[in-house]
């Protein structure tokens, strides 16, 4: 009797749970364990193979738990003011007081890369202050134009020999290029498969729901150059062209309206934006959120490296910004768009305007935007979230008729 | 102090009037003006450019366009920027400097390249690993492409002299300014918390040779007359800046003298000076950024701020800090547990004051300053 495989969910729910249980337990061996950002090239910790956590995934988890404003009133008690990002009071509310249903152990020195935002160069930088700890720098300058320029190219690769230095300090090891070699080959397999899997997003109707994508999204974040990661993304794309062969959506109902949804998960809230999207039989079928891990490059090419690191949506300007929203728009048959006005993501925030505008004015898709955040539960409103679904639905409803009177496609 | 007075009146005129400092610069020297926005603009480049270097730390003003850029939660000094580039009141600039700090001031810059496209934007990203040598390199680099840029804008090339004159020219308003900021504390009834600001800011608005001679002859002026006595308070200012002028009086009002400062607008940018020696000046210039510490745009996983602060509130005598925390800044948010632990360590008394350069909320803060001013007795 050959026992069924298990289900790249259920694949996933594993290697969470073990990936914290890891952690936990080098920690208690006395192993270093290292917090980082959540794009910080995790090749050169990989390779030294320690164990690294990541406390934006951490701060979602609790979120999604509702454990969030316990956690926030001690960094608030702190001195933390409460426009703070909710993601780093979480951080800095757990080193005072580890409360949290999930056991992230204290960190042995931090990696911080702000690819991201500016933010985590303070929450990272008061953590080290914290506990006295090393801070493990990757800066990433802004690229105000479509292309990095060649000397920010150069300073982030002569960033990348001081941290092989400091990690060889921590660990006491050398660094192995045989090892990085590998890893950098089994992260580009890694980002491929995810590559793979939310593309199925394209396919109509998707197999995928997006909610789900958000949930897979943990695995790409802390285990990117790990093997195990790449065979669950694998099985979930065999799973989703199963589905999509059978022309099944994920929901039994099947889909009515494809959405793009930009920004962060309100994670608070996550259950309740699930069921009001499956009631009304939205799915998401492309996000700009799970899109930012997909990093790809030449394995043992640090320039190309480099590259990736930088290209990241949240590091990009206005111009390819609204490029990348407007092609995965147009390539994924999306009927509506949501921004999420996360009141902790500021660098999100100040430029969803004008992308609202310069995307609009590009596809004419209807958009909605709605007011919430990341992780803090006091900023959302769930009457506003319907209000502003049901306007979004109505308004692409209305297009389709316009476009079925004119016998548009 | 008829001189006194007279020099005071001139700062004050341009700082009133910085719409008709940029014109008359345009009538009489022909050469462009460009809008340096805060925190650390590299202002010696435009100066070696011939051109006026003038800054943008925002204006008090009523928000209407902007919203159509940002949420209600941008800084005031990024939000009054953008208003007043949309309505139009930069115009007469040749090009904006818009460095990257914070998330706000990045998200500025591109906000700026779409809502304001006739007045040039001129980015700029430092670097935070700033103890890297190839961090130097980089900067130096960013400086470089700015200086062609504003050679393009000024279609004439600036040389190697130029930027060191331009350097020595800044180097010695930096050690005046410093000068000023000592002498501030035998005069402060004469430079209250309102003038003390006023003399440091006029100089965003003025060449800086000509805004040094004029700080010299104040400090001379002042150096004639007899030392004051100040029977009131002593405070330190922390932040990123301290404005509007009614704000300030609140401090006179309640018998606190400002006898130094940690703002981003007024000490924190002549603290440190550009380091002579061998180097191209472009370099020097970008060892300056590797040498400062002690703000919150500058990382520093030690977070010497704290020990500074406290340094500076003992050696200046002051009995208490005051925190002007810009509304939505999250960089200096970030900070302020750590020195509020250090100053009570010390046992300085500290207040903390939330501004909002657009909608300042005076009634509060003159509740909070006067009960602060009993407190210290």
């Amino acid at each position: 009797m050959s026992e069924k495989p298990p289900s790249a969910k259920k694949m996933l729910n594993q290697c969470i749970t073990q990936h914290f249980i890891d952690a936990a337990t080098a920690k208690a061996k006395g192993e270093p364990v290292g917090w980082a950002t959540s794009i910080f090239p995790q090749e050169f910790c990989e390779t030294m193979g320690l164990q690294m956590v990541y406390p934006e995934n951490f701060a979602a988890i609790i979120a999604a738990k509702h454990g969030a404003q316990a956690i926030l009133d001690i960094a608030e008690g702190e001195g933390y003011d409460v426009d703070i990002c909710s993601y780093a009071k979480l951080g800095l509310g757990h080193i005072k007081e580890q409360i949290a249903e999930i056991p992230l152990p204290l960190p042995d020195f931090v990696c911080c890369c702000n690819n991201i935002c500016n933010t985590v160069l303070k929450w990272f930088e008061n953590i080290a202050t914290e506990l006295n700890i090393p801070l493990l720098l990757i800066d990433v300058p802004y690229n105000h134009n479509y292309e990095p320029t060649p000397h920010s190219i150069a300073y982030i690769r002569a960033q990348f020999d001081k941290i092989i230095s400091q990690l060889e300090e921590i660990t006491g090891r050398s660094f192995d290029q045989n090892r990085f070699e590998e890893v950098m080959r089994t992260s580009n397999r890694v980002s491929r498969a995810w590559k793979k899997a939310i593309d199925m997003g394209r396919t109509i109707p998707a197999p995928l729901n997006g909610f789900d994508s958000f949930n897979f999204m943990a695995l790409i974040v802390e285990a990117r150059g790990n093997e195990q990661t790449a065979v669950v993304f694998e099985k979930l794309v065999e799973e989703l062209e199963e589905k999509a062969a059978q022309g099944e959506s994920c929901y039994p109902e099947g889909e009515k309206y494809r959405f793009m949804w930009d920004g962060i998960a309100c994670w608070p809230y996550v259950g309740q934006n699930m069921r009001s999207f499956k009631d009304k039989h939205i799915n998401i079928v492309t996000s700009t959120f799970p899109d930012a891990w997909l990093l790809m490059y030449e394995p043992g090419n640090l320039d190309e490296l480099a590259r990736a690191y930088t290209m990241v949506g949240n590091n990009a300007c206005m111009e390819f910004q609204a490029d990348r929203r407007t092609q995965s728009l147009r390539e994924f048959n999306v009927d509506g768009m949501l921004f999420h006005i996360n009141r902790s993501c500021k660098v999100m925030d100040f430029m969803q305007y004008e992308q609202h505008r310069q995307v609009f004015k590009r596809t004419g898709i209807p958009i909605a935007t709605f007011d919430g955040d990341q992780a803090d539960p006091r900023n959302f409103s769930p009457a506003q979230f319907e209000t502003r679904l049901e306007a979004l639905t109505e308004m692409i409803d209305q297009r389709k008729d316009a476009k079925a009177k004119r016998g548009d496609a | 102090m008829s001189e006194y007075n007279t020099i005071l009146e001139k700062m004050q005129w341009v700082v009133n009037h910085p719409g008709q400092v940029v014109e008359d610069y345009l009538k009489e020297r022909k050469r462009p003006v460009i809008g340096c926005v805060p925190e650390y603009c590299p202002e010696e480049i435009v100066y070696a450019a011939g051109m006026l270097p003038i800054g943008m730390w925002g204006a008090r003003t009523t928000i209407s366009q902007a919203t159509s850029y940002f949420p209600a939660f941008a800084c005031s000094l990024v939000q009054s920027d953008l208003e007043l580039g949309l309505r139009g009141v930069y115009d007469l600039l040749s090009a904006v400097i818009i460095p990257s700090h914070c998330d706000h001031l990045k998200c500025f810059g591109q906000d700026w390249k779409v809502a304001v496209p006739q007045v040039r934007f001129i980015p700029l990203v430092h670097p935070n690993n700033r103890g890297l040598e190839a961090a130097v390199t980089y900067l130096a680099g960013e400086y470089q492409r700015i200086r062609r840029e504003l050679e393009v804008v000024g279609r004439l090339p600036i040389t190697e002299d130029e930027l060191n004159n331009a350097i020595a020219v800044y180097n010695e308003h930096r050690r005046t300014m410093r000068e000023f900021t000592a002498v501030v504390r035998d005069y402060p009834v004469t430079l209250n918390a309102r003038v003390r600001h006023l003399v440091i800011k006029s100089g965003y608005f003025m060449d800086k040779a000509e805004h040094t001679a004029l700080v010299r002859e104040l400090i001379a002026a002042l150096s004639a007359a007899p030392v004051e006595a100040w029977p009131g308070k002593k405070i330190v200012l922390t932040g990123i800046m301290a404005e509007p002028d009614e704000f300030l009086k609140l401090f006179t009002e309640n018998g606190l003298a400002v006898v130094a400062d940690d703002l981003a607008q007024e000490s924190r940018q002549f603290r440190v000076d550009v380091p002579d020696g061998p180097e191209d000046a472009l370099t020097r210039m970008a060892r300056r950024w590797q040498n400062m510490s002690g703000c919150p745009l500058l990382i520093d996983p030690d977070k010497q701020r704290r020990f500074m602060l406290t340094e500076l509130a003992k050696e200046s005598g002051a009995d208490g800090v005051v925190v002007c925390m810009m509304k939505f800044c999250e960089m200096e948010e970030f900070d302020y547990p750590f020195y509020k632990r250090t100053l009570a360590e010390a046992g300085i008394p500290l207040l903390h004051l939330e501004l909002d350069v657009n909608s300042p909320s005076f009634e509060s803060a003159r509740t909070r300053i006067q009960s602060f001013a009993e407190m210290l007795g």
